[in-house]
């Protein structure tokens, strides 16, 4: 008897779950491309490549993220600015910025590295392409348009979320803190963020507070 | 119609050159290659220094090869296996199918870059992969990690430490043919990985914990997703109780199958749940204590008999103690620093850059060449999921290691398996090899 009461125990399991997942009470799964899960705040997606609200170019062109990169996958060239026209407030901006995106591993060091959160990350991830050319992304991908948009790969594709472009990230690490508690809540010296408004994140007293606790 | 024709012209001087065969890349089959070892490398021949009865004559016996591509070896172990009928008499574990140079591409990272590099080797728990190099450089530099870093490390590796078990139960659940168990597994595991990637933006390979302390601090909020965790986890452990553990089934595939006891186990450095299984109490967490995990109270976990139940009761008895652990750490966790406030190793603040000529120069010097490591040599171990994982870095003084080896616990964990399965079934093969829990990108690295 007690070997059929134990396995009438796991088949208790079994059957709990079966029909919890019939009637959607413990459905974990979600029928993928057409209903996207919620990304968190410090997801590691595409790059994007900022400006500042006057239409310059953030980056300036200083090599930081491509040799920041272990997987050697940023090729950057810098120029100088035409006094007359300027691309970027400064002397220098990035000529040529390429990114690999068949190398990169979303590490997000060339998002600490950089100086000027020029380049932080998006919520977009899906990059499959059918060539390995299109894995290359330049500048013309990556760099936003004057007015905030991003460029997307495939916007004719139904499935694409051309949001994920927007709910752009990347802020945690591109205006880090340092490891430095004070600096923490401090909105960091840009304050002129690019793709996805960034405010800052709460000091550590709010962070480390339960949501219960009054 | 296009006018566009295709000219094939030639120019003088620019011939292909004859093909001339050389002799580079040739190979020339010394004497060493042939023979016997020729026979050992096709799997004619097996030699170990197994000891067995040698009365069964030879036509009696069958040489099998298991893997590489085997979906139950976890990955891509090949087992060459001596049958006698259906007794495996002799197995021999080959390994090398995942080798990509890891610890050598270590010598060309810095060790600001180092993580990044470290963390892909055991990926089932990326995090102690990262506190076993962070603390070896971190012992080179003879540098203090702040309270605050202290805790999230606990934190993070001992719940990479429930989500890593969770796998193994499922794998070696579905080995056996649990299948359920396989799906509750990676089910209840997404848990942990949701509150990884809302803390560190990536579900694995996280490249989080850093020498002198942490990438970024916890999320807000992260208390609420910890009470999630401690509430639900206990509910599901109580479900594979249910489900496995008194599952008369589960019982007669795995009591006193693939059994290592503790004289082989200690004999073969197997660490981790495999040797705790044989009830020799041994954690690092305990013996060598790291990080501050002293300050906090739980118990190793030990089995009896060193069989394939008792390696997955100290599993899933070890989630239990590492969610002790996780509660005191989340109502313990200091305030402060995350980093050590040293800008010769961590860069400074973000806003320091605008302020300080000096903070941007910190700034530039650590992304491009990285910090300095004073030269010298160092071990330093940490209690992963699968055991004792070590890393050996030598300094030379630069940027970079001289060179970096990791001791993986996979790696020999994976040598005790020819005497566990020693004159075992073949059907119990899958069985054992699942309780050892290897990871072939540790193995291998």
């Amino acid at each position: 008897m007690g070997i059929v009461k134990d396995l009438l125990k796991g088949l208790a399991v079994t059957g709990r779950t079966m029909i919890g997942t019939i009637t959607g009470r413990e459905l974990v799964t979600r029928p993928y491309p057409h209903v996207k899960r919620e990304k968190p705040q410090r997801f590691h997606g595409r790059h994007v490549l900022n400006r500042y609200p006057d239409g310059m170019e953030k980056c300036i062109g200083c090599e930081l993220c491509a040799g920041a990169c272990p997987a050697e996958c940023i090729y950057v060239r810098g120029k100088e600015n035409d006094i007359d026209n300027p691309v970027s407030p400064g002397e220098r901006f990035g000529y040529v910025y390429e990114i690999n995106m068949l190398r990169c591993i979303f590490c997000g060091l060339c998002v600490e590295a950089c100086p000027t959160e020029a380049i932080t990350m998006t919520h977009l991830f899906e990059m499959s392409t059918t060539n390995r050319e299109d894995g290359i992304y330049t500048k013309d991908e990556l760099l936003m348009s004057p007015d905030g948009k991003v460029p997307h790969m495939f916007p004719d594709d139904p499935l694409a979320d051309l949001g994920e472009l927007d709910t752009a990230d990347g802020w945690v690490r591109a205006t880090a803190p340092g490891g430095r508690a004070a600096y923490q809540g401090v909105r960091m010296w840009a304050g002129t963020p690019g793709v996805g408004d960034w405010s800052p994140e709460p000091s550590q007293e709010e962070r480390d507070r339960r949501s219960g606790d009054g | 119609m296009s006018d566009t024709r295709i000219v094939d012209f030639w120019v003088a001087g620019t011939e292909e050159p004859e093909f001339q065969p050389t002799d580079e890349g040739m190979q020339e089959i010394g004497p060493e290659d042939s023979g016997r070892r020729l026979d050992e490398q096709y799997g004619r021949v097996v030699d170990d220094d197994y000891v067995f009865d040698d009365e069964v004559p030879d036509e009696e016996r069958m040489i099998l090869n298991m893997g590489p591509q085997h979906p139950s070896t976890h990955g891509v172990l090949r087992l060459q296996v001596e049958l006698e009928g259906e007794i495996i008499r002799r197995s021999k574990p080959i390994i090398g199918y995942l080798h990509t140079g890891m610890e050598k591409t270590g010598e060309q990272l810095s060790f600001m870059q180092g993580p990044t590099n470290v963390t892909r080797m055991d990926y089932l728990s990326p995090l102690h992969n990262e506190l076993a190099y962070s603390l070896a450089v971190e012992r080179l530099l003879d540098i203090e990690v702040p309270p605050r870093a202290q805790a999230i490390r606990v934190l993070m590796t001992e719940l990479n430490r429930i989500s890593s078990h969770l796998v193994a139960l499922a794998t070696n659940g579905m080995d056996i043919g649990a299948i359920s168990m396989m799906i509750y597994g990676f089910r209840d595991r997404e848990m942990i990985l949701e509150f990884f990637e809302k803390t560190t933006g990536l579900r694995m390979n996280h490249n989080y914990i850093r020498p002198g302390g942490v990438a970024v601090d916890l999320h807000p909020g992260w208390k609420d997703d910890i009470d999630r965790i401690l509430k639900e986890i206990p509910k599901k452990v109580e479900d594979y109780h249910n489900l496995l553990t008194n599952n008369p089934i589960w019982q007669a595939r795995t009591v006193g199958v693939g059994v290592i006891t503790a004289e082989e186990a200690v004999g073969y450095s197997i660490t981790g749940p495999p040797l705790r299984a044989a009830g020799v109490e041994w954690d690092i967490r305990k013996v060598f204590p790291y990080s501050g995990i002293e300050q906090y109270e739980f118990d190793v976990v030990t089995g009896d008999n060193g069989d394939v139940f008792d390696r997955y009761r100290v599993r899933i008895d070890e989630i239990v103690e590492s969610l002790k652990i996780v509660e005191q750490v989340t109502d313990s966790m200091p305030k402060g620093d995350y980093r050590v406030d040293d800008n010769k190793v961590t860069p400074p603040p973000r806003q320091r850059i605008d302020e300080s000529m000096e903070a941007l120069i910190h700034h530039f010097k650590i992304y491009t060449e990285g910090f300095r490591v004073p030269a010298g040599e160092t071990y330093v171990a940490v209690e992963s999921p699968r055991g004792e994982l070590g890393c050996y870095i030598v300094s030379d003084g630069g940027a970079r290691p001289y060179r970096m080896h990791v001791r993986a616990p996979s790696f020999y964990n994976l040598q005790g398996l020819p005497i566990a399965m020693a004159d075992s079934i073949v059907a119990d093969t899958v069985a054992t090899i699942a309780s050892m829990d290897p990871v072939m990108g540790d193995v291998d690295r």
